[in-house]
């Protein structure tokens, strides 16, 4: 009983709160163009549908399309950059300068640059997105085991071999970590992007319809498409996290253990 | 103990300087001969005994002098190529990530055997190390004397001359160590291999060995090569024999004498 109402205490945390909202809302008498109450989000959800579903699936292509890029090159990146002292002074500082740099400020340019709208903002994202994956890989390729190191030379493993059977395994965790960083930021990268990119065209995504419902005024709509935001960003998370566990379960620390471990 | 007329591995005036200028090592001769031997190199920290291993073992290159191996010892059963070296870190050095027959497999997977074809070797030294059951564990699940059986078992299984053993039990606790000393004592009969065998503890050493060689630190080199004439196989009642009391005193004056040397 006790383990239930604590599975679903932030359920009814979050259901309290709707309902003080929407009595706060409701006893002002505070109008929708300033704040809407959670059953004119619920309803501008249901009526702007048509408009609101192509726009989450324009912005969750271009995140998960980031998302997958940072996490190839990112990882080709680390291996690259840990492969010799001479690849790693050469790039490592560019990768940090490119991380630095307030993607704000470089989307501008990408865009006038690109001319496909859904490529650059794909690019943008990926700019804020791979750094984490680079840095957090390298670490993990570097973290092997010294001593297993020297076993792998004791018994004449090949660079390849090293590689495969005991950076990559060693850094599994750390590239996890990176990766549910990563998730997040192209989500952010793209949002941003997409608010400097404007709502030109036909195409475009959930971050483009806020700024029209800004201008609008509909409020509504704009906490509409504001919450599927947040739901992509937790499903997203979600999902890593279970990647992570799935990947790491059986060995790593990280991973929550089953009430057959020790 | 029969004298052969060539040694397993002869070391010869070695010499070892780091980069950095510090003196690791300085003439070290060492033969060992071909017929099974345990060898234990003692000396207080910092005297080049993990060094001198890693330098036997290829791991190090040393600055002057060489290490020849007689022909038999060259041929690796697992890569065919190399000096054919069991090799035990004072940590299990396991792969988290694999399972315990995973790990043990490892040296075979370098030099490209299948599974099945290193199957049989495998549960082997499973079997050797009473981990026969364990095989599909992770090492997460295992108590600390386990992991190590595993790390011993993976350098038994692909038969190697000999096993070198840098500090192995100095991190478990009393009773482990003492079991495992056993446990060692009996693969080593079985096999008939020789070990090297790095240690901190004068009473260990005495228990295992036929011949301790006392390291002097700064830099380190030999103090003193003594002979432990107690037969084989020994047990818990050797521990306690006037011949392993004196030995114990021996070594400990040879210990005292070589850190008195320092300067």
């Amino acid at each position: 009983m006790k383990r239930a109402l604590e599975a679903a205490a932030p359920y009814l945390f979050g259901f309290c709160a709707l309902v003080v909202w929407e009595a706060a809302v409701r006893l002002t008498h505070t109008p929708t163009f300033i704040l809407p109450g959670p059953l004119a989000v619920g309803a501008a959800l249901v009526q702007d549908f048509p408009r609101l579903f192509p726009a989450l699936v324009f912005t969750v292509g271009v995140t998960v399309s980031a998302f997958l890029a940072s996490a190839s090159l990112g990882l080709l990146l680390a291996l690259i950059m840990t492969s010799s002292r001479w690849m790693e002074r050469s790039l490592f500082p560019y990768a940090v300068i490119l991380q630095v740099t307030p993607v704000v400020a470089i989307a501008p340019l990408i865009i006038i640059w690109v001319k496909d709208t859904r490529l650059a903002l794909l690019i943008c994202a990926w700019l804020v997105a791979f750094f984490p994956v680079v840095s957090n890989t390298s670490i993990g390729l570097r973290s092997a085991d010294p001593n297993l190191a020297s076993l792998f030379k004791l018994y004449g493993a090949s660079p390849l071999q090293a590689t495969v059977w005991l950076k990559l395994p060693s850094a599994a965790p750390y590239y996890l970590a990176g990766l549910r960083i990563a998730g997040g930021l192209s989500l952010i990268g793209a949002v941003v992007a997409e608010f400097v990119a404007g709502s030109g065209g036909d195409r475009s995504g959930l971050a483009a319809l806020i700024l029209e419902a800004g201008y609008r005024l509909n409020m509504p709509r704009m906490f509409a498409a504001l919450l599927l935001i947040s739901v992509v960003g937790v499903l997203m998370y979600a999902l890593l996290t279970r990647l992570s566990a799935l990947v790491l379960g059986h060995w790593h620390e990280s991973a929550p253990r089953g009430p057959d471990r020790p | 103990m029969s004298a052969a007329a060539k040694p397993l591995i002869a070391v010869q005036r070695l010499s070892k300087v780091w980069p950095n200028g510090g003196e690791a090592l300085r003439d070290i001769s060492l033969d060992l001969p071909a017929s099974p031997q345990v060898l234990s190199l003692i000396g207080p920290s910092g005297c080049g005994k993990s060094t001198l291993l890693r330098l036997i073992a290829g791991l190090e290159q040393p600055t002057q002098g060489s290490i020849a191996w007689s022909t038999g010892a060259t041929a690796n059963r697992a890569n065919g190529s190399g000096p054919n070296i069991g090799y035990v870190f004072q940590e299990p050095t396991l792969m988290p990530w694999a399972t315990v027959f995973e790990n043990v497999y490892l040296p075979f997977k370098i030099a490209g055997v299948s599974r099945r074809a290193a199957q049989e070797a495998i549960m082997e030294a499973l079997r050797g190390v009473h981990l026969e059951d364990a095989a599909q564990r992770y090492p997460r699940e295992l108590s600390g004397g386990m992991k190590m059986r595993v790390s011993v078992a993976r350098a038994l299984a692909p038969r190697p001359p000999i096993l070198l053993m840098d500090e192995p039990f100095a991190a478990l606790d009393e009773i482990t160590r003492l079991k495992l000393n056993n446990d060692l004592l009996a693969l080593w009969e079985a096999l008939g291999l020789t070990v090297i065998f790095v240690t901190h503890s004068v009473f260990e050493s005495v228990y295992l060995s036929d011949r301790i060689v006392v390291m002097a630190p700064g830099p380190g080199r030999i103090a003193a090569d003594l002979a432990i004439e107690a037969p084989y196989p020994r047990d818990e009642a050797f521990r306690s024999s006037a011949l392993y009391t004196e030995a114990c005193i021996r070594v400990s004056a040879a210990l005292k004498q070589a850190m008195g040397e320092a300067p």
